[in-house]
């Protein structure tokens, strides 16, 4: 037996490109109708809830989820190709592609059946907003060093302390916390710490945002102060928060959303280079090319696990490394390979635009969800190696 | 494409194991396991995978084997097995019988070319072809005024000029000067040089991916025994980073090179879809080759440096094999002229095709 990770060639069925050419005349008639352009990722308002709401409404949100919560029982293959699709697009996805990634899965694993039925279906219709409560001033990559504290009361907890770097924080209806329940013990230095449903826009819950180096304000510091969290909002073990952090990072880190940030500087590229490019740029966008299809296939292949009901933690890791780096370095090499387009190249002016906001996202990349150094460490526990 | 779950795969692991273990045959100066392991494959009907049973050949499936080549390639045997199997596909395409006997094809590179004058004599020159030296047959697409044709020659016909490549394995130049072919016939429809050099370069793949395979396997071995400053060098964050590199390299090279196996196994023409499959599975084992090998000998230190360690096997022969059958500068640069050529709009719907 060999240490060496095996990605199975997956091939999307048919249902899958029916679906896609459906999500293709969907965002060709969202752009017609100018709810977003897709040549302009640095947008300002990233968050449409109207565009929520119809994309809810096609059901392709929750697509993956029972019936009765409002999901279509449909696969994670079709999810995959509705995910893919909305992101080549850069469509404004903001509001909800977190409760549709991995919110939703938590709540369907872990919460109170009544929370399920109130929440999941309100997912479904694109209605709701989720944040992520993982970092903290003094916690990141070490997610265990968690502080905030839920202290015990009665029918519930109350919350104190700062969540940071806190995506669509300003604009999320729900948070789904960590927050600390007790102590760490000498055995298990990952004890003690609980998962939670928190509900925004409420006393108690001061959201404050944070500039980016891309002019953005995405992300936020979350303080809260003696904020009530009622007893039903306790999602899974208390203590044991642990236990359930490492099964959701298969769909977390394996998506198409983690190669495909930058794209659309591949495609301006294309665009500005003209049907005969020189040699030079033939071979770096062959390259290119050549390195996002295996990437696009490995990532197919991880969906494939995933509805195989397998937990590829470590390969959804080596897509998010791999995946990751690719992308924050893609703006580089576009720019390298754009130096001699000619001056007259019509899309010039939107490939320099792009360019402009892409290199100044790429440094998040290998950041967010993850870092780099947390992903090869995993990796090499799967190796054997930790 | 798992690894034991076909019977060719099997067969072929066991004689690999017997007859070609890396140490043994890493010590043995002669050659002289060579014989015997070519033996073991021909009576298994192994070289011959791809020849359909009317032609001569054990008629095995396209997945099966190119599996075999995969395992072939974590094995890093330098017999001609990969180019045996390629001669024999070629020359079946055209319903040519295989011989017996080592083969290989030609023209090996998208640079060369073989023509067929109106007297039905073939001449050119091939550089580059993998173990001319050692075959006795070659098979030959050549262009002529009616079109492509694929032929059987006699290799005693030929003039040999023989070479190494980085891996030590043959790398000869051929010339063909008016040489009669024992068996000529047209290509079918559609069939040209591109096709056969995808197809080599297909194979190459997968043998890169498997010669990955092994070198991870022997680096994380060999991670978890070296002590150095008093723990296993496993221990050292930035050793367990490089192999977490090189283990993406290898899962990354073997995802292109199955995929693309895939693709072909199941296509019914070499439309743009597969070209993409094919050219960028060349492209990313090529580059996996180059940075998963550094890795492997950056795990090893000095001894992996050495004659004597069987790490050079793999990471020398998977550098060598990027050159066969157009290297992945070729490829790229074709590719990207693929690209352009549709139209910036159109990428997307080719890389979402599958």
């Amino acid at each position: 037996m060999t240490a060496a990770l095996r990605f199975d060639p997956i091939r999307l069925p048919e249902k899958c490109e029916q679906l896609r050419k459906e999500v293709r005349a969907f965002l060709a008639e969202e752009i017609a109708a100018g709810t977003f352009d897709p040549h302009k990722p640095n947008r300002e308002d990233t968050d449409a809830p109207e565009f929520s709401r119809r994309v809810g409404a096609k059901g392709w949100l929750g697509m993956t989820w029972p019936k009765k919560y409002g999901g279509q029982e449909r696969s994670f293959l079709e999810r995959y190709v509705v995910t893919e699709e909305m992101r080549v697009a850069n469509a404004p996805t903001r509001r909800f592609f977190v409760a549709d990634r991995q919110s939703g899965p938590v709540l369907i694993k872990y919460a109170p059946e009544h929370i399920k039925m109130e929440i999941l279906p309100r997912i479904c219709r694109g209605e709701i907003c989720f944040a992520i409560g993982m970092s903290e001033p003094n916690s990141g990559s070490d997610l265990f060093a968690a502080k905030t504290r839920a202290t015990k009361t009665d029918g519930g907890y109350l919350i104190n302390g700062t969540k940071i770097w806190t995506s669509s924080a300003h604009i999320a209806d729900y948070m789904i916390a960590i927050f600390r329940t007790s102590q760490p013990t000498k055995e298990n230095r990952r004890h003690g710490l609980t998962q939670f449903l928190v509900k925004m826009k409420q006393p108690g819950i001061q959201v404050n945002p944070i500039g980016q180096i891309t002019g953005q304000y995405e992300f936020n510091e979350v303080v809260f102060t003696d904020f009530f969290v009622p007893d039903d909002h306790v999602l899974g073990e208390v203590d044991g928060a642990w236990k359930q952090a490492t099964s959701e990072l298969a769909y977390e880190r394996s998506g198409p959303e983690r190669f495909l940030e930058t794209y659309y500087v591949l495609t301006e590229l294309v665009r500005a280079v003209g049907p005969n490019p020189d040699t030079r740029s033939a071979e770096g966008i062959g390259r290119l090319v050549a390195q996002l299809h295996t990437m696009r296939r490995m990532s197919v292949s991880v969906a494939g696990m995933l509805e195989a009901g397998k937990e590829p933690v470590v390969e959804a890791s080596i897509v998010k490394d791999i995946g990751t780096v690719w992308e924050q370095q893609l703006p580089h090499r576009v720019r390298d390979l754009a130096a001699f387009v000619e001056e007259t190249a019509t899309n010039r002016e939107t490939l320099e635009r792009q360019l402009d906001f892409a290199i100044k996202t790429a440094p998040k990349l290998t950041i967010q969800g993850g870092t780099t150094e947390v992903l090869r460490g995993i990796i090499a526990r799967g190796l054997g190696l930790r | 494409m798992a690894e034991s779950d076909n019977i060719v795969v099997e067969t072929a692991e066991k004689i690999f194991a017997d007859l070609a273990d890396p140490q043994t045959i890493n010590n043995d100066k002669k050659n002289s396991w060579q014989a015997p392991l070519w033996q073991a494959l021909s009576e298994a009907g192994l070289p011959l995978s791809w020849v359909p049973d009317d032609l001569g050949g054990s008629g095995a499936s396209l997945a099966d084997g190119f599996a075999l080549l995969n395992a072939a390639g974590r094995f890093a045997v330098s017999v001609p097995l990969a180019e045996t199997m390629l001669a024999g596909w070629l020359l079946a395409q055209a319903k040519i019988a295989s011989p017996e006997g080592e083969m290989t094809v030609l023209p090996a590179s998208p640079k060369d070319r073989i023509t067929l004058d109106a007297d039905g004599s073939l001449s050119g020159r091939s550089r580059g072809v993998p173990f001319a030296k050692a075959a006795k047959h070659f098979a030959v697409l050549a262009h002529g005024k009616d079109g492509v044709s694929i032929a059987l020659l006699d290799a005693a016909k030929a003039r040999i000029e023989t070479g190494l490549n980085v891996g030590y394995d043959h790398s000869d130049t051929v010339t063909l000067d008016k040489v009669q072919p024992v068996t000529l016939k047209a290509a079918p429809k559609g069939f040209d040089q591109t096709t056969m050099l995808l197809m080599g370069g297909v194979a190459r793949s997968l043998q890169i991916a498997g010669a990955l395979e092994s070198m991870l396997d022997i680096s994380v071995r060999y991670s978890n025994e070296r002590v150095a400053f008093e723990k296993k060098i496993s221990k050292f964050q930035a050793v367990q980073h490089n192999l977490a590199r090189l283990a993406g390299e290898s899962a990354a090279a073997l995802a292109a090179a199955t995929s693309a196996a895939d693709a072909i196994a199941n296509a019914k023409a070499f439309d743009d879809e597969v070209y993409l499959e094919a050219a960028s599975a060349k492209i990313r084992c090529a580059e996996a080759a180059e940075k998963g090998g550094a890795i492997a000998h950056q795990v090893h230190g000095a001894i992996g440096f050495t004659l004597e360690h069987i790490l050079h096997r793999y990471s020398l022969r998977a550098l060598a094999w990027r050159d066969d059958f157009g290297s992945e500068s070729y490829w790229a640069v074709e590719l990207g002229k693929l690209v352009a050529n549709r139209g910036a709009d159109e990428l997307w719907p080719l890389v979402a095709s599958r």
